[in-house]
């Protein structure tokens, strides 16, 4: 599967797909992805920093870091690397409207 | 039940050290807890893909996969039959008066314990580069999880850069798998990689040689000797590596991927919280927590593993298992034998001292950095920031932690602390160990307060 966004698959390809909404547009990941993997292998960036004007998309991937929180359309803020993209999942790389 | 049976031992980590820490006291008689942030037991090292991928240990671990099937069964084993129990995907985000705050599935628990074995781990040893705040800049532990655990690549054209085994293992794996790597580079010079290998090849000749074949397997991607100038992006994140050849020469190498990583940090936060004391290791350029040759760090807890010190998976395994011994030591109950694990430990620390000669700490870099470079990538605090409050309050860690807001952010300084460390020391005109380090604080890691609200 040739990707739109910054993930290349180089393997265990073979898995059902999975549909989730990033910023309300519909996406397709694979079961087993992480939040991280399904949103980068959409776009090129998970949120935008609070501190600069950069995009971020993670750092270290082991849960140390914190630059790969996301939001939902409800429920709380994720850890990107250490959750598990589910069916349906509605995710944001800005903080949505109702949380404000 | 007996006394000491009922003694409850708390273990915080699953990868080798803890799953060999655990299975020492079960066989002892005893039933640990064992805490964990993995959904299933293995550390990152041996971190385990989600149900439904198909990569065999083989091809997931290489050489080492005897290693990681082994404690990933003897761990998985003792679980089902209940000898322990498994609090996974959990976080000990607290230790006040025996007892650990466990953020767990959206709230806090609390879990006492009379005696405490931390096998935290280690994440990688980052230095700020100019740029390394964009997006699609990653550890080199990230890209190589990122690999093992979803079977991607976090780019299309990836740049890897710093220095230490996992440069060359991490480049070497995806360029195996496929991916598309433009260039590996090392800050270690060549003349002090060889000297630091004939210490290697003295006490692991398989694992050293090893390391020379795949990074034979890197081709002309391979450069040492170089320096990082600066990461250069677009509105979309990296674009380009500039650096230059130990001759002075510059390149620009487009890539839309960096790793960056030089040898390990151990994670220490836990440690600190429950009362350990450092030292300041000139070899590792880091704080580590003081203890003795068994791993006791005294008033009933322990520590096993990269947390400690830095020898890698297999050092891991032996100290988990020493760190248990310790422990069922002071409870009164009879061990098995340590002399052979204390023996094999110590040629462990010739190789790491090897390694850490061989591929240093780009301290000199991090002390030259330029003011408007980013050093803590949470909050975007610069090195000039960090330079400034120091020549407003000293060369104090703490003080210019709570002046520059450097280590404030919600890594905690996981990532900035030693840079920032080498940033003080240069500008006041000190040795790095003077500066001090930044005091750990409850929780370690982020926590929702509904987390606690919930516990009432």
């Amino acid at each position: 599967m040739i990707t739109a966004g910054r993930i290349v698959r180089l393997a265990e390809r073979d898995r059902a797909e999975v549909y989730f909404f990033l910023d309300g547009q519909i996406c397709s990941a694979l079961a087993g992805d992480t939040v991280l993997t399904a949103m980068l292998a959409s776009g090129h960036a998970l949120r935008k920093s609070e501190f600069g004007p950069e995009p971020r998309a993670g750092f270290c991937l082991m849960g140390a870091c914190q630059d790969c929180w996301v939001w939902q359309d409800e429920g709380p803020r994720i850890r990107a690397c250490s959750a598990f993209v589910t069916q349906g999942m509605r995710l944001h790389t800005t903080q949505p409207e109702s949380w404000t | 039940m007996s006394e000491t049976s009922s003694q409850r031992v708390v273990i915080v980590g699953a990868g080798p050290a803890g799953i060999r820490a655990a299975a020492a006291l079960v066989e002892a008689g005893l039933h640990p807890v064992v805490i964990d942030e993995g959904h299933c037991a293995g550390g990152q090292i041996y971190r385990r893909p989600p149900a439904g991928f198909t990569r065999t240990a083989e091809q997931l671990y290489g050489p080492e996969a005897p290693k990681a099937r082994a404690l990933h069964m003897l761990f998985d084993r003792l679980a089902k039959e209940g000898r322990l129990t498994h609090c996974a995907a959990s976080s000990v985000i607290a230790a006040q008066e025996g007892r650990l705050h466990v953020l767990g599935e959206g709230r806090v628990q609390m879990i006492g314990y009379d005696r405490l074995i931390l096998a935290t781990g280690a994440s990688d040893r980052v230095a700020p580069v100019p740029g390394w705040q964009n997006a699609g800049v990653y550890s080199l532990g990230a890209a190589q999880i990122a690999l093992k655990a979803q079977g991607v690549a976090l780019g299309r054209r990836i740049v890897l850069m710093g220095s230490g085994p996992l440069l060359t293992l991490v480049g070497a794996q995806l360029v195996k798998a496929g991916a598309d790597v433009a260039a590996v580079l090392d800050t270690s010079p060549w003349r002090q990689q060889m000297r630091g290998a004939v210490w290697g090849l003295a006490a692991r000749p398989l694992v050293a040689l090893r390391g020379m074949v795949l990074r034979a397997r890197l081709g002309g991607r391979y450069h040492a000797d170089v320096t990082l100038e600066r990461i250069e992006a677009d509105e979309q994140g990296v674009a380009a590596m500039r650096w230059r050849d130990p001759g002075g020469r510059e390149h620009r190498t487009p890539c839309d991927m960096i790793g960056m990583g030089w040898h390990l940090r151990a994670e220490t936060h836990l440690a600190d919280l429950v009362g350990c004391t450092f030292t300041y290791d000139e070899q590792w350029r880091q704080w580590l927590p003081r203890t003795d040759q068994m791993g006791r760090a005294g008033n009933g807890v322990y520590l096993a593993g990269d947390g400690v010190r830095l020898l890698g998976a297999d050092g891991a395994e032996i100290a988990g298992r020493l760190a248990a011994a310790a422990c069922l030591a002071d409870l009164g109950i009879p061990a098995s034998a340590t002399g052979v694990d204390l023996r094999k430990l110590a040629r462990l620390e010739r190789f790491a001292r090897g390694l850490a000669y061989a591929f240093p700490w780009p301290a000199a870099m991090a002390r030259a950095l330029p003011d408007e470079a980013v050093v803590c990538r949470c909050e975007n605090v610069t090195a000039g920031a960090v330079r400034q409050s120091v020549d407003f309050g000293g060369g104090e860690a703490n003080r210019v932690k709570s002046l520059s807001r450097v280590g404030m952010g919600r890594c905690q300084g996981r990532y900035c602390q030693l840079a920032a460390v080498e940033l003080v020391a240069a500008q006041a005109g000190c040795a790095a160990d003077a500066v001090g380090r930044f005091r750990g604080q409850a929780p370690v890691r982020p926590a929702p307060v509904g987390a606690f609200l919930r516990d009432g």
